[in-house]
Parts: structure tokens; sequence; C-alpha cells
């Protein structure tokens, strides 16, 4: 078990690198803040600590750990498409459209 | 049902990868981020057979979904364009605490002495995990302004730091290989946010972007060993995904500003210059300053006219009124350009987006590269809010901490209005040689402003 996680580790890995290296500037902060989405992934780590929940301590840890993972998720898709939508707006209204 | 899930962890895992490819490409992005979204739902959506549910961990998950579901989308859907640098560290500080959390609640379970293997990744999760959430919080607090964002250092800072760091290690090895205690591992995660927060200080506002680069690769990092403690694929591999392409987004950002990341991170870069540098006697020397009435009459009878926009712009929302005064120019048949430096406004891309809102064509944004050889054929050269990018000491002053980064060549220009709320430096905090250029007319005020007042006097001209 280990190991395979560990060979999927060390893939992901050359794919990450390999899969944006030629992005180019003006895509940055839409890339850092899509990655950002992504990572919170961790929310499904969280539900499996807050499934099965029993004591106060561990309903705390996941109910907390659950909100702060949801906020990445949703927050970080939302405000990614924030971005990009603009960018889709510029090339609607190219053809020539004389100055009001 | 095992091998379901398996199967549907693998799609979640491509559909992150694609979505990372689109998203790095112009035509695809906002696809790239719905591909991704839907691996997302996808990883869920397959996690839940997993689950043994206790009654209160039914309530708990509904709940925390709930209320993490509304504040993030009101959140991002609430907040200014301007704003969306701070925001973006604060949905990665959360995503850090998260996997804070769970290492800490898997390290409750696993008892006293737990396996090497299970043991290490919930202990490094919580390190980096706090880390990233400390950090980003610091990161969003001097972007927001609620603090100074200029460097914050006094001597023996590094040292004070390599302190923090060396006691957290003394304490994962005591989680290790002593005990694992709650009293060991809590003391870890309070460490690791003060260091989070103390290495966030001394770096400048500027620099705020690749910090938040970092520290969301950190996070990524995190959430994958979190994905080690819990066997589960999803996390590592999406996880290490952004672990890695984040590390290398934070190695593209600190090249475009022509700096490394050893200097960005720890170089207190944006600290006033007490030593003011050889040019001491520069309050002295005069600027020109100029009337809209002038200006206006210097751009509508120009041929070729580049702005340059920069955080000012952003601050004081002027995208629209840029937009205006560009249509007001175009309508007399001057040639209008945008020239967009790689690190203009608080993060890369960040002028794109303004600009892009306020529907300026496409085609006018031009990059570094494409538009440096043309600064020499224009009339006028417009810098609204922006400074360091077309600071000359960056190219002339070795010594200079911009020295070295790739600037616009504004300087080459036959004229330079220079828009700016006063003669106060950049974010590099240094003076800006271009500012006393005989060929430069200083302008004053809001940009907001004082670009209305330029349009209303080109429409009279």
């Amino acid at each position: 078990m280990l190991l395979s996680e560990f060979t999927f580790f060390v893939l992901a890995i050359f794919v990450g690198i390999e899969v944006i290296s030629k992005v180019p500037t003006i895509l940055h902060t839409p890339l850092m803040s899509g990655t950002n989405a992504i990572h919170g992934i961790i929310l499904v780590g969280a539900i499996f600590i807050a499934a099965g929940a029993s004591s106060p301590v561990d309903i705390g840890l996941g109910l907390v750990a659950v909100v702060l993972a949801t906020t990445n998720v949703v927050g970080g898709f939302v405000v990614t498409d924030r971005m990009l939508e603009m960018f889709k707006g510029r090339q609607a209204p190219k053809p020539a459209a004389p100055p009001k | 049902m095992t091998l379901v899930i398996a199967l549907a962890y693998l799609v979640a895992a491509v559909l992150f990868i694609l979505g990372l490819k689109q998203l790095s490409s112009p035509k695809g992005a906002r696809n790239g981020n719905f591909t991704a979204a839907l691996g997302m739902v996808i990883a869920l959506v397959a996690t839940i057979p997993l689950l043994h549910f206790t009654t209160a961990g039914i309530t708990v998950i509904a709940v925390g979904v709930l209320i993490g579901a509304v504040v993030g989308s009101v959140g991002a859907r609430m907040v200014k364009m301007t704003a969306i640098p701070q925001m973006v560290a604060l949905f990665n500080g959360v995503g850090g605490g998260a996997a804070a959390l769970v290492a800490v609640s898997e390290l409750l379970h696993f008892g006293t002495h737990p396996q090497f293997a299970e043991a290490f990744p919930s202990v490094f999760s919580i390190v980096i995990g706090s880390v990233s959430f400390a950090g980003s919080m610091v990161a969003f607090a001097k972007l927001q302004e609620l603090m100074t964002g200029t460097p914050i250092t006094y001597p023996g800072q590094q040292i004070v730091n390599g302190l923090i760091a060396a006691a957290i290690l003394g304490f994962v090895i005591a989680v290790l290989a002593i005990a694992s205690i709650p009293f060991s591992f809590i003391a870890l995660m309070v460490l690791a946010l003060v260091l989070g927060v103390a290495f966030v200080l001394p770096i400048g506002g500027a620099d705020m972007p690749v910090v938040i680069s970092l520290l969301n690769a950190f996070t990524g990092l995190a959430v994958a060993a979190s994905g080690f403690t819990l066997n589960n694929f999803a996390l590592i591999v999406a996880g290490t995904l952004v672990g890695a392409s984040g590390s290398l987004l934070t190695k593209l950002m600190s090249d475009a500003m022509g700096r490394s990341l050893g200097n960005v991170l720890f170089g207190a870069f944006g600290q006033i210059q007490t030593a003011a540098s050889a040019t001491g006697g520069k309050d002295a020397r005069s600027v020109r300053a100029g009337n809209p009435e002038d200006l206006a009459t210097l751009l509508a009878y120009s041929r070729r006219v580049i702005i340059v926009p920069g955080y000012g712009l952003a601050v004081a929302q002027a995208q629209h009124a840029v937009r205006e005064l560009a249509d007001q120019l175009e309508k007399r048949g001057v040639e209008v350009d945008y020239a967009i430096h790689p690190v203009a406004g608080r993060m890369p891309g960040h002028m794109n987006v303004l600009l892009a809102e306020a529907n300026v064509p496409y085609e006018q944004l031009k990059e570094m590269d494409e538009i440096n050889d043309q600064f020499k054929d224009a009339d006028v050269v417009l810098v609204v809010g922006a400074n360091d990018v077309v600071n000359p000491a960056a190219r002339s002053t070795q010594g200079s901490p911009i020295y070295g980064m790739p600037i616009l060549n504004a300087d080459q220009a036959k004229n330079i209005v220079f828009m700016k709320r006063s003669m106060r430096p950049g974010f590099a905090g240094i003076d800006n040689e271009l500012m006393y250029d005989p060929k430069t007319i200083m302008f004053f005020g809001d940009a907001k402003d004082s670009l209305t007042k330029l349009v209303n006097a080109v429409k009279a001209a």
C-alpha cells in the first residue's frame, strides 16, 4: 500500500510540473486560484473524520475542519470562475464597436 | 465496490490534470475550472460509501458543508475585483487549517505509539498546514491593509525564526519517537502557527502574490500528507499536483520580477531604504506638474499613446475611467495600447483581469516583450498608478533593490505623463528617477479623479 501510494506521489509531482509549464503570465493568478480550489479536496479527509465523530472533541474538530475545507472548495472555484469570466468578456465586444 | 470507488478517484484525478492543463491556456481557462470542479464533485461523491456514519457525524457534515458553502460562495461573489488576491490568500489559509485539523484528529486516534508511516505524514501535515494557515492570514491582513504592508523586521529576526523552526523539529521528534500525546502535537501546532506569522511578517506587500503561491503549494503538500495518513489516493494525487504546480508557479512568479525566491522570502524587500542611496539631494530637485487641459491637448494631438497601468489604477477602481479616456482618444484617431508589466498590480495578471472587466479589447493589452521596442515611437506614455515597473533604476543602479528587474521602457517615449497620488515611493520603497526626467509631467491626484478630468478635457479639446 505504502509503496503504491509513494509511486502515485512521485508521478503526480512530475505531472503537476509538466502540465502547467507553459502558462502565460496573464494566467498566473487564475491558475493559482484554481489550484487553490483543488487542494480543497482536503474536504474528503474532513468528512472522513467528521463522519465517525462521537466524542465532543471529535465533533468539534470535524465540524471546524468541514467548514474550513468546504469554504476552500466552494470559494476557490467561485472566485476563479469570476476571474475567468472577465477574460471571456473581452473577446465578445470585438467587432469594431464604434465608440460611444 | 472498492473497485468502483478507485475508478471514480482515478476519473477525478484525470479531471484535475485536464483542468490544470486547460487553466494554463487562455482559451480553455474557464472550462478548466469547471473540469476541476467536476473532478471535485466526483471525488466527494465517491467517498460517501467509504464512510461509517455516527448519528452525530451526519449532522456535523451537513451543518459544516452548509456553513462552508454559504461563507465560500458569498465571500467569493461579494469580493471586489481589486481584493481578489487577499481572497485567494484566505481560501488557501482555510484549506491549510483544515489539513492540520484532520491530522490532529487522526493522531488522537492512533494512540501514544503510532506507526511511523502513519504518524509522520500527520505530523508533517500539522506543521505545514498550520504554517500555511497563519501565513495566509498575515498575507490577507497585509493586502487588506489591516496592518502595514511594509516589511516588519527586527535585529536577529532570522535567528528567532530559526529557533522556532528548531523547536518545531524538537516536537516532531518527540511525537514520533517518544510519545504522541495531545500536549505534544498541540504544542507543535501552536509553534507552527507562530512560525507562519513570523515567516510572512518581514515580507513586503508587493511580494505577497509570491508568498501566497508558495503557501498554496504548502497546503497542497499538507493535503497530500493527509492522503498518506488516511490511505486515500484522491488526496495524495490532488494534493501533490497542487504542491508541484504551485512550486513551479511560485518560481515563475519570482522570475517575472527578476528576483530569486530566496530574495523574495528573506530579502525584506520593500523596506524604506534608510541609506537613501547616493542621490541624497533628490528632494531638492524639481518635478514638472501639469494641469488637465495641457495634458489633454498633448494626448489628443498624439499619434500613439501607450498606457502603463499599475496598482494605483486598481486601488482607485479606475479601469472604466481609463477605458473611457482611451475611447475618446481613439475617436480622434490616436492609436492606444496598454503595456502590461508581468508584475503590475498586486498579482501577475491582475491588470488583465481589471481591464478585461472594463471591456478593454484583448488586442490592446500588450505584454512587456511585445511592446518594449515600441516605446521609442510613442508620443506619450501615460503611467497610471504604476511606479517600480517603469523605474530606470532597475537598469542602471546597481545595489538598488529592484536592480535587474525587467522594466517597461517608458523613459524612451517622447513624453511621459506620470499620474500618481503623491511623490511617495512605490512598494519597493525607492525613489523613481523617471519622475525627475525633463520629459516627464506629473499629474497628481487619485487615478480615477484625474482620469475623469482628463476625459472631460479631451472632449473639450
